[in-house]
């Protein structure tokens, strides 16, 4: 299970490398974002929008409200792993994906621990290796559109949001998102229909809530 | 350049938010609306980058070999490919789509 993970983070690292140069960020940037950011999901959402023509302001409010569940992971580990004082500004940093899903499937403490801290550092690691590797074999195919990297973008972002795509209610909002980007793409300034995506999809969110709550 | 200050904006904001989780009182973060409502923003946002991304160009819409990115991508995905698999076809899907002459 640990090589299929190491694995699929390898490849992911790679994409996101290559696709990163491909939407205009340097080498150095593109490694930045692993490095520091280190959160898939978020800086596949930068680079989006900065390939989308969007500014570095819209790249930057799509990537942090993307990154808003990270935050819950954080406070899920805390409470789950009660970590002390002097590690949490390391312990936020792995806070991804994949160290909480490692954490929170085992069973007892010492085993959560390990699970969180293996899983963070080999994530990690593997990342920002496979990110530098896409990041130069990007930069070394030249004429990107040609090769389809553009194709590949689109497939990638697809390929995030497929697996999340279970039941009625994302699927709603995927396509209410997918609708309001579609009507703003011609209105509005490049960047900026991502956001009111997502502004649509909070209010539909809240609209649904009061739906199911109040009978 | 002058991206590297949202770069590094960005970055900051992704490290303060995992943070925030670690720092913020149990009792604030601890109902499910943020769970629910973090859900919902993921795929809203992931969405509207599919979308902005297979059809936006500037500030305008361009159809062209992206949708056939687009829609090889959701067939290696209903196929369940892996994911790496699935970044390619949508990459050799433009990519055939432009030797063909497409735009």
């Amino acid at each position: 299970m640990g090589l299929s993970i190491a694995v699929a983070v390898g490849v992911y690292g790679i994409s996101f490398g290559a696709l990163s140069v491909g939407s205009g960020l340097d080498v150095w940037q593109t490694c930045a974002l692993s490095a520091l950011m280190f959160t898939g999901g978020s800086q596949f959402a930068f680079i989006g929008v900065v390939a989308g023509q969007g500014t570095g302001a819209a790249a930057w409010a799509a990537a942090t409200l993307l990154g808003i569940r990270n935050g819950v992971y954080g406070m899920q580990l805390k409470a789950l792993i009660r970590p002390p004082g002097r590690l949490i500004p390391l312990m936020a940093q792995l806070t991804i994906d994949e160290s909480t899903a490692t954490a929170t499937a085992q069973d007892d403490h010492d085993e959560r621990v390990r699970g969180f801290w293996t899983a963070g550092v080999g994530v990690y690691v593997l990342w920002n290796a496979s990110t530098l590797v896409g990041a130069l074999v990007g930069n070394s195919i030249g004429d990107l559109s040609a090769w389809g990297l553009d194709g590949a973008a689109v497939a990638a972002f697809l390929g995030l949001l497929w697996p999340r795509l279970h039941g009625r209610d994302p699927v709603a909002i995927a396509v209410v998102a997918a609708l309001a980007t579609l009507l703003t793409l011609p209105l509005l300034p490049p960047g900026i229909p991502v956001l009111v995506a997502a502004a649509v999809t909070a209010g539909w969110w809240a609209w649904r809530r009061r739906a199911v709550v109040a009978p | 350049m002058t991206l590297w200050p949202w770069v590094l904006g960005a970055c900051l904001a992704a490290y303060l938010i995992k943070l925030a989780g670690y720092l913020l009182p149990q009792s604030l973060l601890d109902r499910p609306v943020f769970h629910e409502l973090a859900g919902a923003l993921t795929v809203g946002l992931l969405a509207s980058l599919t979308v902005m991304n297979a059809v936006g160009r500037g500030q305008s819409i361009a159809l062209d070999s992206r949708l056939l990115a687009l829609a090889a991508g959701a067939v290696a995905l209903r196929l369940r490919a892996p994911y790496i698999v699935v970044v390619i076809v949508g990459g050799v899907a433009a990519a055939v789509g432009r030797r063909l002459g497409l735009p």
